[in-house]
């Protein structure tokens, strides 16, 4: 889990890079700049049409860059050929030779880089066995499942050492069960080969268990880089609070002088305001279960945040309760509640909503966007 | 399902109804006939054309491979129906390969009009070639028959490899790319192998459709060169000899075995 920092020239640094397509107007993937180190997971996260895929293209060199440079172990390879990058991509369709064995797949990058015969079999048997596939080396593609199939597509992106392994959804072919097991999988080869990986999904669970880093892309921009547990907790904007995770959002206008968000008649406290937030129209994100719900609004403990609300239903979802609520200014929210104590509303009763202000994020809607409805939350499917 | 929607079905049973059970039987019938009579004729031991013959033999076979004559004209046929193929591959190739690579207005068109030769009726193609060949002095000439014989196997090798052109997955060449390998080698070592069956039955095709092609063998003969049909037909106009059922059953034969070829090859590599 903690990627190899200490050599800095070694790593994909990406730089103020765009894209825009020929014949279109907006950029696919819009002044990116983004450091990978040498080792890292990193996962690039978003809905469809941000631009991951272009940017990773743009990476392994399918795609031109309009703007910027790409360094890979501090070589430009901007305008490289992709057979001169050294990278292993692995495609969501796999893209195996169908008339050649598994091992002769696997074989494939190796001849291409004129290893002895010797050394090819025996590195092919080795990353065969890497990937569990040992028994069906010399198989033809077309009669493995959907599963093995990405596993040597995986074997035979990887066997040559590149400087980095791209996957674009590597896992969108395949079913749920499937889907988790490669998952582990990936993760094991990536703490097994202390390979850079590159990763691309628009699913949101995949993202937080795989990944060291996570950028998150919206409209060819990254909106956000940080670890996992940074981003669920500290997201940043409106739209990485809202991608990863559910969230509960109160609009109102910061007062940093005060350290509150103004939120008509209400004051939320808000530690450590960013001064270039002051008097900007900001929104509080709260996920589900750091809210508390309490009967008694004398309940609640002073530092915390308070609101009052409507309990609009309550969903029993095997180990907590998922409470739907309404608040006066008429917004609607999310709270969990643990199945072991008892609740403290029923559908339709008033209710009070404290949290501490520790576990919320002040974050803005970005430039002009209109803010959606708060608390909606983005299927892992979508 | 079948019980649902019986009506859109041919039978009941969503198996044919019996009408369309007898057009096929009676269409399978037809196209089968004329080998079902001409291959007993050939091995007759009969003077003249006799259906169903009265005594075997195989004097036909023997006349045929005996004659100068016939052997001169199989000679040429097999001469020009293996240039004709190779001129029809690397052409229909080429284009198929155009074809389906490049996006512009009109491609439909152009496709269209690479199945135009299929279409036109083969005495207008014949009466063409032969106009503009008094001009080139080109008939009567192997390069002459070559010529219009490629033209009218051009369509069958871009169909044919245009088929399996259609069915390769681009990515792969991206894919081998990213493996390190350049594009000759993916040309090599990928596209050519998933490519080859559809090329090999394009060559087939040219091959057998040079080789039954009569109407304009017949414009660009000369004494001096005549293909395995014309010297079939001159000799059934000028006497009535049964080598050319002996003649007509060799080549259903290699027909149906150079067209059976790519098949066979096929299956051998999806079992493999
Ligand atoms: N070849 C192309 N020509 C023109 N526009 C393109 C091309 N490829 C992608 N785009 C556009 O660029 C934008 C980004 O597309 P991209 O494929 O990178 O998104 P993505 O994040 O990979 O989406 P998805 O999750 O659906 O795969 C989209 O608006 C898309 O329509
Ligand atoms: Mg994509």
């Amino acid at each position: 889990m903690n990627p190899t920092v200490n050599d800095s020239s070694r790593g994909i640094r990406i730089k103020g890079v765009s894209k825009v397509y020929s014949g279109t107007a907006r950029p696919a993937v819009d002044a990116v700049s983004l450091d990978i180190a040498h080792g890292e997971f990193m996962t690039f996260l978003g809905p469809s049409g941000s631009g991951k895929t272009t940017m990773l293209s743009m990476l392994a060199g399918f795609v031109s860059v309009s703007a910027g440079s790409i360094e890979i172990d501090g070589r430009d390879v901007s305008r490289l050929k992709p057979h001169k990058r050294d990278l292993g991509v692995v495609f969501q369709q796999y893209a195996l030779f169908p008339h050649l064995s598994v091992a002769r797949n696997v074989a494939f990058p190796l001849q291409q880089r004129r290893m002895r015969k010797a050394d090819i079999a025996a590195k092919v048997a080795e990353t065969l066995e890497l990937v569990h596939l040992g028994p069906y080396a010399d198989r033809l593609p077309g009669h493995l499942s959907g599963g093995q199939q990405q596993r040597v597509a995986l074997a035979r992106a990887v066997v040559y050492q590149p400087r980095a392994l791209l996957m674009d959804e590597p896992l969108g072919a395949l079913d749920k069960r499937l889907r988790d097991r490669l998952q582990r999988e990936i993760a094991r080869m990536h703490r097994e080969l202390g390979m850079t990986f590159i990763f691309v999904t628009h699913d949101q669970h995949e993202a937080l268990t795989l990944s060291d880093r996570i950028a998150v892309f919206n409209e060819g921009r990254i909106e956000q880089v940080g670890a996992p547990a940074e981003l669920y907790e500290r997201p940043e904007t409106l739209f990485v609070a809202q991608f990863l995770g559910e969230s509960n959002g109160f609009r109102g206008t910061v007062d940093k002088a005060a350290g509150v968000l103004r939120c008509g008649a209400h004051a939320l406290r808000a530690p450590r305001l960013d001064p270039r937030l002051d008097r900007a129209e900001g929104v509080a994100v709260v996920r589900p279960e750091r809210l508390s719900l309490h009967g008694d609004a004398a309940d609640v403990a002073s530092g915390r945040n308070r609101l009052g609300a409507t309990v609009t239903e309550v969903v029993y979802v095997g180990d907590r309760h998922q409470v739907g609520l309404r608040f006066a200014d008429g917004t609607t929210g999310t709270a969990t509640h643990p199945v072991g104590s008892p609740l403290p509303a029923m559908p339709g009763e008033c209710v009070t909503v404290s949290w501490d202000p520790e576990h919320q994020s002040i974050v803005t809607g970005g430039a002009g966007a209109p803010v959606p409805p708060v608390a909606a939350e983005i299927p892992a499917d979508a | 399902m079948s019980d649902t929607s019986g009506g859109r079905q041919g039978g009941r049973d969503g198996g044919l109804g019996w009408g369309l059970r007898t057009a096929v039987a009676l269409t399978v019938l037809l196209l089968i006939t004329p080998t079902v009579v001409v291959i007993p004729m050939s091995f007759s031991g009969a003077d003249t054309f006799q259906f169903p013959p009265e005594s075997w033999s195989l004097r036909w076979y023997r006349s045929f491979f005996g004659s100068e004559k016939w052997m001169y004209a199989l000679l040429t046929s097999v001469q020009i129906g293996l240039l004709v193929a190779a001129c029809a591959t690397v052409l229909g190739v080429a284009v198929a390969l155009g074809l389906n690579r490049s996006r512009f207005r009109g491609l439909g068109a152009v496709r269209t009009l690479m199945t135009a030769p299929m279409i036109m009726p083969g005495i207008v193609v014949a009466v063409a070639v032969y106009g503009v060949f008094i001009r080139w002095q080109l008939n009567g000439t192997a390069v002459g028959f070559v010529i219009a014989h490629t033209v009218l196997a051009l369509p069958f090798v871009v169909t044919a490899v245009s088929t399996s052109l259609a069915g390769y997955d681009r990515t792969m060449d991206v894919a081998a790319a990213t493996l390190g390998a350049t594009a000759w080698t993916t040309f090599v070592r990928i596209t050519v192998p998933l490519v080859a069956p559809g090329v090999l039955s394009g060559f087939a095709f040219a091959f057998v459709t040079s080789l039954d092609e009569v109407v304009v063998a017949l414009f660009l003969q000369t004494p001096d060169i005549q293909t395995l049909p014309v010297q079939m037909y001159n000799s059934i106009t000028l006497e009535i000899d049964p080598t050319i059922a002996a003649a007509s059953s060799l080549m259903v034969t290699a027909t149906t075995l150079v067209l059976l070829v790519p098949q066979f090859v096929r299956r051998e590599r999806r079992t493999r």
